[in-house]
């Protein structure tokens, strides 16, 4: 539209109202148009022919929007809240250095942190290939055959090898060993995640371990105590006795000690935080897994693998996807989606960026520190334990506890209170000589013992072994090469940086710049998940603000920010409904109703929660059957535990019948569970809490604007009505913050291994619901609605729009079919690589329904950018019409050929259609043309030649010599 | 031939049961990646989960027909799962078991019901 005349008239705009100029893509004028397009009045008139007016909430969300100025400035306010400390509390957290070319290049950089997960391996290369450093470093590390890319937590991660140990496990026996050595929180999520499915949990010494009665058992390498110790004659035992061997471990002692390959391990887990990820009270950090060859299809999570292209090219991508839980649903042993895809990365390249000698250096530093620590605390008299160790230490005060700590405290040091007559320490690659004074004047020590290269554990766990010896470990460090490395990797990928990614059930919406803000300020990056609470109090401030308005938004009572992922909010909203029924002494009630078209996770969830999953059918239409459920939940009757409904559907529509659905559950005894998946239709409309639903899991990631960085972070907290508030999770570390069911003693267990999750990205949510004001979380829903139902409305006449509620109308996501073209040989793989030629993602395929696209472009998207990928998908119907009508084959058409790389371009053309339409159909961009690195990826070749870390390279096997330890450091 | 509702073909062979999928089946689940097979003198109830078959569209598990025991797998799919895409009758077969009741097999589908079933 052309610009009106500047005359001087006072006009209602407000340049800082960042929902309707930032947030919210389409201008009230391209609304108009689009509107126009649709065939209704208003977005009002759209919104009550789209969402049933029986259940709209009755009162608007209240509270006034900030503008970005002012979020900053209540940011730094929060902020100061909290109290910087050095943190020397360890306990699986420790302080790093985060390189500042990969916090300014990486973790503050749009072209990392708005990817999506790798699923379409063309466009994404470049993570792809960061996150195969990230496999290939760990499996180096633990010395082990495979690792996937990142796993939740490193307390999750050691559920998920118990689970996977029991799979394994040639062994009939139900109990899994627990070493007490472990962290706490590790040993807290593994009872949670034991509890359900019968399996028996023995916590001991290593020493009291009958590998007989197990079907396997978990180290902790260093010991959360910092105990070193070689558990190679457990492992030993274990295997004699059919059972597997997990070992929790620690990457930076792994460059100095034996690693658990050495020993024989199965599995190992663990965290890659301290390589490079700040703390940030709790989270997002990657967690590891890795594990021997022959149990590699048996692991859990996202594995990156190496196939080929169209031309016969390396090419990577995602590998064994078909494990994922939308295919084995209740047959699943785990339910992990999404990961911690962005942290990896950030591990990777500090990996990357010290290589394997400066990461042994590190290493040695912190080690030989520690030593010059126990050796000043025996010299004066201290009862220091244990004998050998690597950066932990604890030391016994007795009474004198509380004067240590406070001590500590004054000299801006926080140690690990152990018990009542304890002090744990434990150093990290921050931890210089000064600190080290002040830690010994916590205790009343002057001065610091010289620097001695002596190893304070047996030179028999001392790592004899390579690792990282792949080049890309080897690289120019100067910071000027890793700074076009990690650019030259991120041009590879196509990120919302550069176009919508127009994915249904994802809700790829902006994730804007005064959001993603705070986390790198250090008073909110470097604070310890157990740190004393009184040095917590802005983030007391911001995670109390945050649940009352994810309350509001909701109708529930109480949320538990706990859960890391969508999928875990699931898995934790039904161990509370189950800690709720044995709290009335039905326990026995285990049947769960999920309708043949919920996520798959639902069931993988259930599955894991014990409960019996119980499948509801579908109507033609995608509704849920009515009667169907109706029977099945009277079958089940004093047996039912819960129903769980995705709403609006995973179709994309607001079902008629939800009351009725809610009250059926209730009616027998059951809760309900609705996934809130796509809650970005409903925010500011309907409130699950008010139309029947019990719980609720938020998609933080998707709904409230935590950006998806590639496969993750995520949060999935959950939400619940006051009955179920006292069943909530609750956690070991509790770390004081009053929060509904950690203080009470039948809460469902500890999901996670902080207590508030990944708690530093709940600003970004925090930072989203302050900005947008209620009213503008309102209006992005509503834009929601319209840029879907725009989409609708253009391309019905091209592609067959499935699944539209009464009146016509989709709700904030669209499903086109594809089928009808599957007679002529086109598939929705060949429409969706088309896309990529168009510069654009594809949208998510053949879910809900095999053949179909899901189109969801959410509120963010400006009308240019919607009629340029309708541009683009209707220029791909002409290349359909053409092969439906024999103008050219389907296997000799573009479609097929899809995507064209420059290697296509500037090779002999042979192709049965122009150059210039392979590779510049409408809807790309001349100048800034989106070039796929690869061509369309072999998935077959992937699957069937299974290879998980960096291809070899001869010419660095030199590389693999590593000095002796102690010639890095000189003091 | 007899065939399962799961989409499984019997063959007798001597006293031997050999078990495999069928060409629907296969073609259902299209390239055929990755077989998990049991271990031999494994001892099995009808309905138990005795192998794994992935493939790139959809993992699913393989079901013992009858109880019995297990006597020989077709360690070939082990590197070669495409052997149950090229030759699901023959070459692709997953292993030869011994039915606690040969009888049982009158119960189950004789070509034509199957192919009714696939309709």
């Amino acid at each position: 539209m052309k610009e009106p005349a500047m005359t001087f008239t006072p006009v209602d705009y407000n340049p800082y109202d960042f929902a309707n100029r930032r947030h919210i893509g389409p201008s009230p004028a391209e609304m108009a148009e689009m509107l126009a397009a649709v065939g209704v009045r208003s977005l009002d008139d759209l919104i009550a022919e789209t969402v049933p007016s029986a259940i709209r909430q009755k009162s608007p969300l209240g509270w006034a929007p900030l503008s970005e100025q002012d979020l900053l400035g209540r940011m730094r306010a929060v902020a100061a809240r909290n109290k910087v400390m050095t943190s020397l509390i360890g306990q699986g957290y420790y302080g790093t250095f985060t390189p500042p070319a990969i916090q300014r290049n990486i973790l503050e950089n749009p072209a990392w942190y708005t990817a999506y997960t790798p699923y379409q391996p063309e466009i994404a290369q470049g993570r792809l290939e960061a996150l195969l450093n990230f496999q290939t470093m760990v499996a180096d590390l633990t010395g082990l055959a495979v690792a996937n890319a990142s796993l939740l937590d490193e307390a999750t991660a050691a559920a998920e090898a118990m689970t996977m140990a029991e799979r394994c496990a040639k062994s009939k026996a139900r109990a899994f060993f627990v070493d007490e050595g472990c962290h706490p929180q590790t040993v807290a999520v593994i009872k949670t995640r034991a509890l359900p499915l019968d399996i028996q949990i023995i916590v001991g010494p290593p020493e009291a371990l009958d590998p007989q009665a197990v079907f396997g058992a978990i180290f902790q390498y260093p010991g959360t105590l910092g105990h070193v110790r070689d558990f190679s004659a457990e492992i030993a035992a274990l295997h004699g006795a059919k059972a597997i061997a997990v070992v929790a471990t620690d990457l930076l002692a792994l460059c100095l000690l034996k690693e658990p390959g050495a020993m024989g391990a199965d599995i190992a887990v663990g965290s890659s935080q301290r390589f490079g990820v700040p703390m940030g009270y709790g989270g997002p950090h990657a967690a590891f897994f890795a594990c021997k060859d022959e149990w590699k299809r048996s692991m859990p999570g996202r594995i990156v693998g190496v196939s080929i292209d169209s031309r016969g090219n390396k090419a990577y991508r995602l590998a064994l996807q078909t494990r994922e839980q939308h295919i084995r649903r209740e047959k699943a042993t785990s339910n992990v989606c999404t990961a911690q895809a962005l942290l990896a990365v950030m591990a990777s390249m500090y990996g990357v960026f010290h290589g394997p000698l400066g990461l042994r250096a590190i290493a040695e530093r912190v080690h030989f520190m520690t030593n010059r620590l126990a050796r000043a605390l025996l010299a004066a008299g201290a009862r220091v334990s244990p004998k050998a160790f690597f950066d932990t230490i604890t030391v016994e005060v007795g009474v004198g506890q509380a004067g240590i700590l406070a001590a500590a405290r004054h000299e801006g040091l926080n140690f690990r209170k152990i018990g009542t007559d304890r002090v744990g320490i434990s150093l990290d690659e921050t931890i210089d000589e000064k600190v080290l004074l002040r830690v010994l004047r916590a205790f009343g020590i002057d001065g610091v013992p010289p620097h001695r290269a002596s190893l304070s554990f047996p030179e028999a766990q001392l790592r004899v072994s390579a690792f990282m010896t792949h080049p890309v470990f080897h690289m120019n460090r100067a910071e000027s090469e890793m700074m076009r490395y990690m650019r030259r990797l991120s041009d590879r990928d196509l990120a919302l940086d550069r176009a919508m990614i127009p994915l249904g059930s994802c809700t790829m919406k902006l994730n804007a710049a005064a959001e993603m803000m705070a986390i790198s300020w250090p008073e909110f990056s470097s604070l310890h998940p157990f740190c004393p609470p009184d040095q917590a109090l802005g983030y007391r401030e911001a995670i109390e603000d945050l649940r009352e308005k994810l309350c509001e938004i909701t109708g529930y009572e109480a949320f538990s920010m706990q859960p890391n992922s969508g999928a875990q909010g699931e898995y934790a909203g039904l161990l509370t409904i189950q800690a709720w029924h044995r709290s009335r002494g039905e326990g026995h009630r285990k049947v769960c109703l999920i309708p043949v078209s919920a996520h798959g996770t639902n069931p993988a969830s259930a599955q894991m929660a014990g409960m019996q999953v119980v499948v509801v059918g579908s109507m033609p239409n995608g509704d849920v059957d009515l009667d169907d459920f109706r029977a099945k939940a009277v079958a089940a009757g004093g047996n039912l535990a819960a129903c769980m409904i995705t709403y609006p559907s995973t179709h994309g529509v607001f079902e008629e019948t939800l009351r009725e659905i809610c009250r059926i559950t209730h009616d027998h005894g059951g809760q309900v569970y609705l996934d809130g998946a796509n809650m970005n239709a409903m925010v500011g409309l309907v409130k699950p809490g008010e139309i029947g639903s019990d719980v609720s899991h938020l998609n933080l990631h998707k709904t409230f604007a935590i950006p998806h960085g590639g496969g993750g972070p995520g949060m999935g907290p959950i939400g619940v009505k006051a009955h179920l508030a006292p069943f909530l999770p609750g956690h070991p570390e509790s770390g004081g913050l009053a929060g509904a069911g950690l203080q009470n003693e039948n809460h469902s267990g500890a999901v996670s291994a902080a207590p508030y999750g990944s708690a530093s990205v709940l600003l970004i949510s925090w930072a989203y619901c302050l900005m947008m004001g209620g009213e503008g979380l309102t209006q992005a829903t509503r834009v929601a609605i319209l840029n879907a139902n725009y989409i609708a409305a253009r391309l019905k006449g091209a592609y067959p729009v499935l699944f539209m509620g009464k009146q016509g109308r989709v709700a904030h996501e669209c499903i086109l079919d594809t089928r009808p073209f599957a007679g002529a040989g086109v598939s929705v793989d060949d429409i969706a690589k088309r896309l990529i030629d168009n510069g654009f993602h594809a949208p998510t395929m053949s879910w809900p329904v095999a053949g179909t696209l899901m189109v969801e472009p959410t509120e963010s998207e400006t009308k240019a950018e919607i009629d340029r990928f309708i541009l683009a998908l209707l220029a791909i119907r002409e290349e359909i019409r053409a092969v439906e009508q024999g103008e050219i084959s389907a296997e000799d058409s573009p479609l097929r050929h899809a995507p064209h790389t420059v290697e296509d371009l500037v090779a002999d053309w042979t192709r049965r259609y122009p150059r210039e339409q392979g590779c510049f159909p409408p809807g790309a961009f001349r100048v800034d043309k989106y070039w796929p690195p690869v061509g369309r990826v072999d998935n077959v070749h992937g699957d069937r030649n299974l290879i998980c870390s960096c291809p070899p390279v001869e010419s660095y096997r030199t590389a693999a010599q590593l000095p002796p330890a102690g010639v890095f450091v000189k003091g | 031939m007899k065939y399962t509702k799961d989409h499984e073909w019997l063959r007798v062979e001597g006293d031997l049961v050999v078990v495999g999928i069928t060409e629907h089946a296969a073609t259902a689940l299209g390239d055929v990646v990755f077989v998990e097979l049991p271990e031999v003198e494994t001892m099995v109830a009808e309905g138990d989960e005795v192998a794994v078959i992935e493939s790139v569209k959809a993992a699913s598990d393989i079901l013992a027909p009858a109880g019995g025991v297990i006597v020989e797998i077709n360690d070939l799919l082990l590197d070669n799962p495409g052997l149950v895409n090229e030759d699901p009758l023959g070459a692709g077969w997953f292993f030869k078991m011994k039915l606690d009741d040969l009888a049982v097999l009158d119960d189950f589908m004789d070509e034509d019901e199957y192919n009714e079933l696939i309709g």
